[in-house]
């Protein structure tokens, strides 16, 4: 039985995304990936260091929209576990898993200050993606890799 | 193998074949490149050369490789008296200038620089440096001069010097691992191979030995691959003395080498060559600039379609 408190704490949203799972205190991030607030006009709810079974974990609750496999792959980047529950008419209609994509553009600024992706050329940043015990982002220009905190790194 | 319209960015790119392909048409490519021949193979054909950096070696080998083969060279010039200096992106350069040339040599100082301008070219790019990135036809021009001076596959090589930021020597290694080459690494602590190329290379099947004593590395080696150590890598100027005269090739050394031990070094040497061994026959580096010719020549024709 929830209580009043718990229920406020998680509202059920009516349309819309539900992002699960996420690494607690990357919840942020999560939303800096998606381009929120300027990408949504719906109202957004963010739980952070919310008690899960495995542990505490943020949640995203994003109304009237419904994010592309695009978006969701690029989560994978900072939160490899989530889930995506697309929410129609109060019911979860699809829940997906994301996927760590092989390639990203425009999510991650290299790390190198010498690498031409951050000067002031018509490019946006790109990087191969490789799963090597972990997460392993490697610059298409510069080559240089981003292997620890990702999301410090994100544009 | 078909090499027309590549871009020659990084030796990331190239399997064995495609080497083993360049460095043939490279070795046909020797008697024009030593006047013994003529070539008109590239006539009419312009090559731009775009030097963000100065160079003597590369831009003046890259010019005579297509002299040599009846192309023309344009060169971009000072970079104070061109748009660059009016604030002009690279990319907006590299469209101007392919509209100019058939070809384009790049040389810039941010490293991704020859990638970047090989998705605005519609012309073939050759990355002749970028920053601390990738030297490719420096590797190619190396890998030739092992083969032709000695031997490439498995051949038992020893590399000293900076081997931490030396960007020739990185690409270098992981060329020879193709040919089951048994790498040495010759240098002192602070100026080591990253942990991280020495693990690849072994995974992609070379023999990697670490040491610091040059002594006793290159009684062993059929090659010893020579590189500057630079000085503003030490914040002491004592520590970089104490490390450049540690590693100091003299005639004295290689009293007891193999006799067909091959010295090359991408120059210019400040003093880790001493001038005695010029005439010594371990010496190959003046050769190994020459070299740059032919194998700069085979790119070139290779590319713009003269040859396959």
């Amino acid at each position: 039985m929830i209580n009043e408190e718990q229920e406020l704490r998680v509202k059920r949203i009516e349309n819309g995304t539900v992002i699960d799972h996420i690494i607690a205190g990357q919840a942020l991030n999560v939303l800096k990936i998606l381009g929120i607030p300027d990408s949504s006009q719906g109202v957004v709810s963010v739980l952070l260091n919310s008690p899960g079974k495995f542990g505490i974990k943020d949640v995203v609750k994003i109304e009237n929209r419904e994010l592309n496999v695009r978006e969701v792959d690029r989560i994978a980047l900072i939160a490899p576990n989530a889930t995506i529950n697309i929410i129609r008419n109060f019911n979860v209609s699809q829940k997906k898993k994301v996927h760590i994509p092989i390639f990203v553009e425009g999510v991650v600024k290299c790390v190198n200050p010498n690498c031409i992706s951050n000067s002031n050329e018509p490019v946006t940043s790109k990087f191969d993606v490789a799963v090597e015990g972990c997460l392993r982002l490697r610059c298409t220009y510069c080559g240089r890799f981003i292997s620890e905190d990702i999301a410090k790194h994100l544009l | 193998m078909k090499f027309k319209g590549h871009h020659i960015i990084s030796m990331t790119s190239f399997s064995r074949d495609m080497i083993d392909s360049i460095l043939e048409t490279a070795e046909r490519m020797e008697p024009i490149a030593l006047g013994k021949q003529r070539s008109d193979l590239l006539s009419g054909k312009v090559l731009a050369v775009l030097f963000f950096e100065p160079s003597t070696r590369t831009r003046m080998s890259f010019e005579t490789a297509m002299y040599r083969l009846g192309g023309n060279v344009l060169n971009l010039g000072s970079i104070d008296a061109s748009s660059i200096a009016k604030g002009e992106t690279l990319a907006d350069t590299i469209r101007v200038v392919d509209g100019y040339a058939d070809a384009i040599v790049l040389r810039h100082p941010k490293e991704g620089a020859a990638r970047l301008a090989s998705e605005f070219s519609t012309v073939p790019i050759l990355n002749a440096g970028d920053g601390a990135g990738h030297h490719p036809t420096q590797t190619l021009l190396d890998l030739y001069t092992i083969k032709r001076e000695s031997h490439l596959e498995g051949v038992k090589i020893a590399l000293a010097g900076d081997l931490k930021y030396g960007r020739t020597v990185h690409s270098l290694c992981y060329a020879l691992s193709l040919y089951g080459a048994d790498i040495t690494l010759i240098s002192p602590m602070e100026l080591r191979m990253p942990e991280e190329i020495i693990k690849d290379l072994e995974k992609r099947g070379a023999k990697v030995t670490e040491t610091d004593s040059i002594e006793h590395a290159i009684n062993e080696v059929d090659v010893l691959y020579m590189t500057r150590i630079q000085k503003e890598r030490f914040l002491d100027p004592t520590e970089y003395e104490k490390v450049a005269n540690k590693l100091k090739i003299t005639p004295e050394l290689l009293a007891n080498v193999k006799t067909e031990l091959k010295i090359l070094h991408p120059l210019p040497r400040v003093n880790e060559i001493h001038t005695g061994v010029d005439e010594m026959p371990h010496a190959c580096y003046f050769r190994q600039a020459f070299y740059g010719v032919p194998v700069r020549m085979a790119l070139l024709a290779l590319v713009l379609g003269a040859m396959e």
